[in-house]
Order: C-alpha cells, then sequence, then structure tokens
C-alpha cells in the first residue's frame, strides 16, 4: 500500500504533476524520505521553478564576471589579482514568523554563501520593507528585524555598511528583508560547491542538526494564511558565535589547498548541499546520517536531511589529507565528521545505519526540476492606475508638504535603525552610513568597493517593466554619485504568487526591464535571489525588484558624498526636470493617491549622466553629488544640506511641467529619473558647464550653498524657507519619534 | 618593538588593532587565548568582539582562557595592557580593573562616532594627548553601560582612575553627552597603577582620516612612543 496520497503531497507543497514527474525520473514510486528531498528540491525557493526561464534572459557576462549565477554568489574582478564576491538573498517568510531571528539568520546565510566562496566578508547592506509605522505590528516587525540583522553582524564582526529602508502598507502582512554581503577573495582562492574525486571523503562541520527549519524552503514558498504563526518552528534560530568560529576555521582551511569543494547548508539544509555538489561535479555521493551530529533524540533520516539548522556546511577533501582538515578546526573548537563519500555515477544514496533509505539522482532533484512556463495576463487595472488626473486633489503649499515629507519615514533618516549597527568594525567602511552609497575599501591597494541597494515597488506597481529598469538606474546611478564606476549586480526579487498570471506578468515584465537596464548600463547580473508567494489573505505586496550594484573606485579616499562642504558653492542640477508626480510619495503621502506612470527613464540618457558625473568626480570636480529621487529636488536639496555642519542652500528652480495648481508641487517634488544635484566651488563651474554640454547631459544651475536655511524659490517665486538646524533636527529623529509613540494595542505585542 | 594582540574566538577587532598598531608605527602579533605565553610582547591589547560569543555576561567566559594568566602576570609586573570594548569587559570580569557592564541605558546596541575627553594622560595609552582633550572615537556596543559601587567609584575618582569620559559637542561630561547610561560619563579607566587601561570606545578604528577620523592614532601613538623611549633607555 502506498503511503503518498493527495494529503501527503500537498503537505510537501507538490502538485499531481509534479508527482508524476517524480515517478517517471525514480522509475519507481518514492518512499517518503526520498519525496522530501523532492519537496524541497523543487520548491519555488530551491529550484526557480516558475522565475528560471525569465531568468535566463538577463546579461550576466562581462570582461570582470569572474562567477556568474549558478554558484553560492557572483565574483567580478577588481584588479590586483583580487575579486569582489557579492549576493543578494531574501528572508522575508522567516522575518514576518519571527522578526529577529528571520532577519538574524538572513545575514547568517549570505555571510557563508560568501565565505563558501573563498572570500573574506568585508560588508553587509540590507533592503528593507514594512508596512506604516502607524501600526503596532509594523513597529514590532521593524524592531525586530533591524535589532536581528545588527545582532547577527555586530556579533559576528562584519559592518553593516549601508542599505534603505521603505514604509507602505503594501507590506503589513509580507515585510521583506533582502541581505547583501560583499567580499574579497584572491581570483586563484575562489573554491566552488562541486563534489569530484570519486573516494573522497565527504565532510560535515558546525553546528549540531535540530529540528528547527524542517520544511522552511516549502513555506517560504507558498502564501500566509491565519495559520502562519504555527509555522513558527520552520523559522531558524541563528549563533553568529559558530558561524564566526566556521568563517574563520573555512577561510584558515581553504588556505591549505586540501578542500575539493564546500558549500553551505542554507535552504533545504543537507537535501541541498549534498545534490548540488554531486550534481555540479557531475558525480554520486553516498551519506549516511548515523555520522551526521544531532542536538536532538530520535531524529529521523527524514528530519536530519530536511533540517535547516544553521551554521552547517559540507566539504569535499582530497583523500589523505583529512588530517590536515581535521586541525584547523580542531584549533577553532569545531568538530570537523566524516559523514560519506565521493561515488562514480549521478546518485545521492541516503543511508541509516548502514542501511539504504534513499537512492535519487542527484540531477532529478537540481537540474531536471519542473521548469513552468506560466501564464502571464497584463492585469485588467493596469491602465486605469495608470492615468493620472490631479483635478480633484486639494492643493498643499508647498512649505507644509515639504515638512510632511522630511518626517515621512521612507525620506526621514534612518539613523534610528543604522545606529544599531556596527559599521566601523573591519576598519574598511570608508563613508558614513546614510552619506552616500556604502563605500569600503580594500586594503593593500588604492581602490574602494560602492554598493547600492534599490528598488521603488511603487513605480514597478504602475510599471513593471520601467520598474525593473528604474531600480537598476537609481541603485547605479547611487553608486556614480561615490565617483565609482558601476560593474556588477545582484537582484532580489520580491513577487507575490506566480501561478496568479497578473503576478507572472509583473514578475516577466521587471525582469525584461532589469536586463534591458543591465545591458544599457553595462552592469551584468553575477547573481541573486528571487521570493514569491509574498501574499497575505490573498493581498500580494507590490512587485519589489531589489537591485545591488556595485561599483570599483579608483582611489577610496577620493570618495564623494552627498553633503555639502562649504559656503559659496555653486548648486546645479544634471539632468531634465519633467515634473513627474506619477508614484511619487508626495502624492502617495499628502494625497494618499499611488497612481500615474513610473517616472520616463531612457537608458542612453541615464548612462551619460552616470559617465559624466564619474568622470567630474574622478577629475576632482565635485565638491557633493546626490541621486535626485524620493522626494524629489526639494527634498534632494534639503539631504544635501544634512549631515553638513549646517551649511544652507539658496535656491531658484525653473518651473517644469504644465502650468496649473500642482505645477510647483511637480517641479519640487516630482521624481524624474536621471537627475543627480551636485555642488561645484565657483572655480569649477565652467569646466563642470563645459563637460555637461560635451556630454550632453543637461545643466541647471539652481543656487548657492551658504547662510543657515533652506530657502528654495520656483521661478522666482518663494516656496520653501526653513531653518537647517530645525529641519535636520525634525528629520533625523522622525522614526526614533514613531518609535516611542507606543499605542494601548502595543503591550504585549513586544517582548 | 611588539604588541601582542589576544584572539579569543569571538573576537572581531583584532585585527583592526593589529592594523592600527601598525599604522602608529609598531608590530603587532595575534595571539591565540589557547597559548600560554606572550613571548617578547611589551604591551598586551584585548581587543573588541564577542568573545565565546558573550551569550553568558560578556567577557565572563574569555577570562578563563589560558591566556589570560600571561596577561595577569604581565599587568602584575607593570606591562601596559589596554582593553578595547569586549576587552575591556574582560579586564572587568579577570578583575584586573575595578567595576562592571550593564546593557546601555536604552537596551539597543549604539553604534556612532562619539566625543570622548582625555581625563587624565600619565598612563601609557593617553601620555601623547592633551589633558581635557577631546576625541572623536567610533563605539559599538551593546552592554557599555559602566557601573560601579559608591567606595569603588569614590575611589577611581580620587585616585584620577578615570581616564576617559563621554562629552557633548560643548565637551562637557553632561547627561545628552552620555551614550550608554555610563556612571559619571565614564569611557574608560584603568587600574590603581595605571599601566592596565579599559575604554569602550574604539581608538583602533579610528586611526586614518579615511575611516572618518584619525583621532584614535593619539591612543596608540601614546603606547608606541612610551615604549619607545622606554626601550631606548
Amino acid at each position: 500500500m502506498s503511503v503518498i496520497d493527495a494529503a501527503v503531497l500537498e503537505r510537501h507543497g507538490l502538485k499531481l504533476d509534479e508527482y508524476a514527474r517524480i515517478l517517471e525520473l525514480m522509475g519507481r514510486e518514492p518512499n517518503l524520505l526520498e519525496l522530501g528531498l523532492f519537496s524541497v528540491m523543487w520548491s519555488e525557493h530551491c529550484s526557480y521553478k516558475s522565475s528560471r526561464v525569465h531568468l535566463k534572459t538577463l546579461p550576466t557576462t562581462g570582461p570582470r564576471v569572474v562567477q556568474g549565477p549558478g554558484e553560492n554568489a557572483g565574483a567580478v574582478d577588481i584588479g590586483d589579482g583580487l575579486c569582489a564576491v557579492f549576493k543578494i538573498e531574501s528572508h522575508n517568510h522567516p522575518s514576518f514568523i519571527e522578526p529577529y531571528q528571520g532577519a538574524a539568520t538572513g545575514v547568517g546565510g549570505i555571510i557563508r554563501d560568501i565565505f563558501t566562496m573563498g572570500a573574506r566578508p568585508i560588508g553587509l547592506l540590507n533592503a528593507l520593507r514594512f508596512g506604516s509605522l502607524d501600526t503596532s505590528l509594523a513597529r514590532r516587525i521593524f524592531e525586530g528585524v533591524v535589532a536581528g540583522v545588527g545582532g547577527y553582524g555586530n556579533s559576528i564582526g562584519i559592518p553593516t555598511i549601508g542599505g534603505e529602508i521603505v514604509f507602505d502598507a503594501a507590506y503589513a502582512g509580507n515585510p521583506l528583508v533582502n541581505v547583501l554581503c560583499l567580499g574579497t577573495a584572491h581570483r586563484h582562492d575562489i573554491i566552488k560547491g562541486a563534489a569530484r574525486g570519486v573516494g573522497n571523503p565527504v565532510f560535515y562541520v558546525g553546528a549540531r542538526t535540530g529540528r528547527d527549519g524542517i520544511h522552511g524552503a516549502t513555506m517560504a514558498s507558498a502564501e500566509f494564511d491565519e495559520s502562519s504563526a504555527e509555522k513558527r518552528p520552520a523559522v531558524q534560530v541563528g549563533d553568529p558565535f559558530m558561524e564566526k568560529l566556521l568563517m574563520e576555521a573555512c577561510l584558515e582551511v581553504m588556505q591549505t589547498g586540501a578542500l575539493v569543494g564546500i558549500q553551505d547548508m542554507g535552504a533545504a539544509g543537507l537535501s541541498c548541499a549534498t545534490s548540488e555538489m554531486g550534481s555540479r561535479g557531475g558525480h554520486g555521493m553516498d551519506v549516511d546520517v548515523v555520522h551526521v551530529p544531532q542536538r536532538e533524540t530520535d531524529m529521523t533520516p527524514y528530519d536530519i536531511m530536511l533540517s535547516e539548522s544553521q551554521e552547517r556546511m559540507l566539504m569535499v577533501v582530497h583523500r589523505g589529507r583529512e588530517a590536515e582538515v581535521e586541525a584547523v578546526f580542531r584549533k577553532w573548537d569545531l568538530h570537523a565528521v566524516r559523514v560519506g563519500v565521493v561515488t562514480e555515477g549521478d546518485r545521492l544514496r541516503i543511508f541509516d545505519h548502514g542501511t539504504l533509505v534513499a537512492d535519487v539522482p542527484n540531477r532529478a532533484l537540481t537540474d531536471e526540476a519542473p521548469v513552468y512556463h506560466r501564464p502571464m495576463q497584463r492585469p485588467a487595472w493596469q491602465n486605469d492606475v495608470q492615468q493620472l488626473d490631479l483635478s480633484t486633489l486639494i492643493p498643499i503649499t508647498a512649505a507644509a508638504a515639504f515638512d510632511a515629507l522630511l518626517t515621512t519615514p521612507t525620506i526621514a533618516s534612518k539613523r534610528w535603525a543604522y545606529q544599531q549597527y556596527d559599521h566601523s568594525v573591519g576598519t574598511n567602511t570608508i563613508a558614513q552610513p546614510g552619506l552616500t552609497a556604502a563605500v569600503a575599501r580594500v586594503k593593500g591597494t588604492p581602490v574602494g568597493l560602492a554598493v547600492s541597494v534599490d528598488g521603488n515597488g511603487r513605480y514597478a506597481y504602475l510599471n513593471p517593466h520601467r520598474g525593473g529598469m528604474l531600480a537598476v538606474a537609481e541603485a547605479a546611478r547611487n553608486v556614480a554619485c561615490t565617483g565609482a564606476t558601476p560593474i556588477g549586480a545582484t537582484n532580489n526579487l520580491n513577487f507575490g504568487n506566480p501561478e496568479r498570471p497578473e503576478i507572472m506578468w509583473q514578475f516577466g515584465e521587471a525582469v525584461r526591464g532589469i536586463g534591458d537596464a543591465c545591458r544599457a548600463l553595462a552592469v551584468p547580473i553575477t547573481g541573486g535571489n528571487v521570493s514569491l508567494y509574498n501574499e497575505t489573505e490573498g493581498q500580494a505586496i507590490y512587485p519589489t525588484p531589489v537591485l545591488g550594484v556595485l561599483g570599483l573606485l579608483d582611489e577610496a579616499d577620493r570618495v564623494c558624498t552627498r553633503t555639502f562642504k562649504q559656503v559659496g558653492d555653486v548648486v546645479m542640477v544634471l539632468g531634465d526636470n519633467l515634473a513627474e508626480l506619477g508614484g511619487s510619495e508626495y502624492l502617495a503621502q499628502l494625497h494618499g493617491m499611488v497612481r500615474g506612470d513610473a517616472p520616463a527613464l531612457e537608458l542612453a540618457r541615464e548612462r551619460a549622466l552616470q559617465q559624466l558625473v564619474i568622470a567630474l568626480i574622478g577629475e576632482g570636480r565635485l565638491q557633493s553629488a546626490h541621486d535626485c529621487a524620493d522626494g524629489g529636488i526639494a527634498v534632494t536639496l534639503a539631504e544635501c544640506t544634512f549631515d553638513s555642519g549646517g551649511i544652507g542652500v539658496t535656491a531658484d528652480v525653473p518651473a517644469a511641467g504644465a502650468p496649473g495648481p500642482f505645477q510647483v508641487a511637480a517641479t519640487l517634488f516630482g521624481e524624474s529619473a536621471s537627475r543627480i544635484v551636485v555642488s561645484v566651488t565657483p572655480e569649477q563651474v565652467d569646466a563642470v558647464r563645459e563637460a555637461a554640454l560635451a556630454s550632453g547631459v543637461p545643466l541647471t544651475t539652481v543656487g548657492t550653498t551658504g547662510g543657515h536655511a533652506i530657502t528654495i524659490a520656483v521661478a522666482g517665486q518663494p516656496h520653501i524657507h526653513r531653518d537647517v538646524a530645525a529641519a535636520e533636527s525634525a528629520w533625523a529623529t522622525a522614526i526614533g519619534d514613531r518609535m516611542r509613540r507606543r499605542t494601548p494595542t502595543d503591550a504585549g505585542a513586544t517582548e | 618593538m611588539t604588541v601582542a594582540v589576544v584572539v579569543f574566538p569571538g573576537s572581531n577587532s583584532d585585527v583592526d588593532a593589529q592594523h592600527a598598531v601598525r599604522v602608529a608605527g609598531a608590530n603587532a602579533t595575534l595571539v591565540w587565548h589557547k597559548d600560554t605565553d606572550l613571548g617578547d610582547a611589551q604591551a598586551v591589547i584585548l581587543p573588541g568582539g564577542f568573545a565565546h560569543g558573550d551569550y553568558l555576561r560578556t567577557g565572563a567566559i574569555a577570562r578563563f582562557s589560558p591566556i589570560m594568566n600571561a596577561v595577569r602576570d604581565f599587568a602584575d609586573r607593570g606591562g601596559p595592557v589596554l582593553g578595547i570594548c569586549n576587552g575591556f569587559q574582560i579586564l572587568l570580569e579577570a578583575g584586573l580593573l575595578p567595576g562592571a557592564m550593564v546593557r546601555n541605558r536604552d537596551i539597543k546596541f549604539v553604534s556612532r562616532l562619539v566625543p570622548v575627553r582625555v581625563d587624565q594622560v600619565d598612563t601609557p595609552f593617553t601620555s601623547a594627548c592633551r589633558q581635557g582633550q577631546v576625541l572623536h572615537l567610533p563605539i559599538a556596543h551593546g552592554e557599555g553601560n559602566y557601573t560601579a559601587d559608591a567606595d569603588t567609584m569614590a575611589a577611581l575618582e580620587a585616585n584620577r582612575q578615570v581616564i576617559f569620559r563621554y562629552v557633548d559637542a560643548d565637551g562637557q561630561p553632561c547627561e545628552a553627552g552620555n551614550p550608554n547610561g555610563s556612571a559619571r560619563n565614564i569611557a574608560g579607566i584603568c587600574n590603581a597603577t595605571r599601566n592596565v587601561v579599559g575604554l569602550m570606545p574604539h581608538p583602533e578604528r579610528a586611526c586614518e582620516a579615511a575611516l572618518g577620523s584619525a583621532d584614535g592614532l593619539a591612543v596608540l601613538s601614546s603606547l608606541v612612543h612610551g615604549l619607545g623611549v622606554s626601550s631606548s633607555r
């Protein structure tokens, strides 16, 4: 009698047609353990079965690409025989269920991906999305996630050097926690996760295996409903101290040359590590679970293979060199144990006390996982939502809008969060958090690495193709504003349920946009992560493609920041103001409206703009450079005065767009892309103007730095006049003030 | 001239301390916590981090590491010992410095550049500073809230053992300038014989202008120059 019925399949998240395929690949009925292996390996999270056909269209090659997608992380050449190794990954679902541990283990997971490649991690970034801070649920999740991100990174001693945080009701039931880790490695030290050499022993090292996280990958591949809180046991618990020991020991053991391959056990744990290493190396693997160190008693082979306990690694060691490996781990008080052997053929065979309990072709679990061309359908509401009619709105004064925008959590300073992150450990962090894209120097070389993570879900909701392009453009622009040249990117694609044709359309369009922009801006994608099923009770998040762009700065100490540097400098805007309010923070916050089209983007102009700014910074002609984004030019100008020591600005911005009651708002708060606000000394004005002219980038002189106020006019008419100190204080404390404002419903909600 | 930087499992500023000592012009070697011998080191740094994970009280397990006997002997002989952040916590747990650390006032980890006033210059780690000089140094800790009983506190003040205090932008050790709730704005202290110093801020992370502050160099230069003088005698 078969133990596998419809209920068992449903519990394993497998569809009937998928089961039919399993029967075909196996040539027989699987047992429960084998079904469990297929369940986790064929989950959306591990198999990318819905996204793969789209991801294949992304550009992944380039002169600097050393490792593209498919390994634990991507790698690009940064000169001097060195590589930057980086990747972004999501931990969205666990962070909703258990914010602190969900976020902490997300950080732990991405760090393992980096050092598994043989690279030493030097920085962390994160892209976070939460519901409105006016709700106690969002405050609780935000507080827990920030503490978890900090708790893990601070302890292991890898600085959190940048990131971005957006608050919007669309993320109330599905917060997003995307974490990026950056490391450096000598090119010849890069090691891969492949099992080769018949007879080579397979070692397990790190934390013992418990029952935590069983079916975590399957959970991450389903929507949430009322019962989601019951899934808490599927969230793992992090131990940064164990990971610190593992990281140091692994980096040390790699230097011995005794390793053939290594892979961390993340999603799908031992199942994933064994089958992926085998299939990458074109070999089989025999593993006996009796040798796997266990934290709990009476664990079954099923529990052991599917556990997602954290801080564990699997290694293939050159036969005869086991002692060298064991000695290094012993020094770090870690115990590397032999759990199996690389075999001829292609089968993953699991034993329990010597008895064969599972026998599956590796590739059936990995390369031969289902690939879906899921149906795509442009939503019926898409055209309507792109229509923007301002005539029903009641105009607000620019000054009132300015005050409100500076303290809206998405725009306000994220100091409350990043002051909980150790950003100075490692002594590589060049730019203080919040001043620019993250910049880390590479010791022993003059170069720096700049990284920015960006993605505007509202834009992608209004226009997914353009939203994808804009995410790439903004991340690259932020990197360019430091003076660094973008050389590679990693993407984290956060979407709803791909089985809905409208969601799949959003996904396909966004990926197409990312591909278009990456090609035009010459930034290849070297890896990334897809997180689908970000839905609760049928309500999906905004489609949220997050791009992490890596740039190379020839001289790290010449980094350019956003802040004005001295009184009397000339303030200029590079790029065109198209007075676009569609999808803006202004419309959303002040009029409660999310409509219109996302800002226009011409990729050739974007590229010219970025190249111009990089060149000007390289020539030392710019005092400051700041991407014009959320909140438009008014907020951008204000941000240039913040952290400058109180240097004010007097600006007169030419009116843009059609005359009418919203022309001033569109001019000051519209979020046209491809714009950068720069300040230059009077001596450099002519050179900057000539360079802009030569590269075809529009340049508008809007004012000068000085005084103690932010004074902004439109076409000669004064609209905003605010004391820098007061505005900066409101901006700096807005999030902290909201976090202190407890409501009765918070009691008991916060531990 | 060599400075020994002790590496505990979980230390994460060991390499930073080594780098900073080199920037200051001396050699630094990493010494594993299971070692029992400091070699020919002329000074010892216990670096920042989370020794043994700090899952118990911070520093509570590290004080039992084999190397700590050698550190204690070295300190008893008058050798200069600097504990930074977690290193300071370990010195407190080991009884080489008086007092204790508790959670920061607002429970949260705090990471930022803060002004720190040098109150005493007659230690091996402040001899190159001016009395009252304000240094801008990064702090990064969750348990940096220094506390001690009234007698200990009175003795620290009477013996001028408070070496560093947190101050505000105007250089005043007031509540506004106190990032973690430390008693009397204490950021660092020394022992009665003044050769053992512990502080929560990270001078080793502020030794190059490119990192946002080079003020920490004053602390490490004090050590390097001081040792240079003594070894040439």
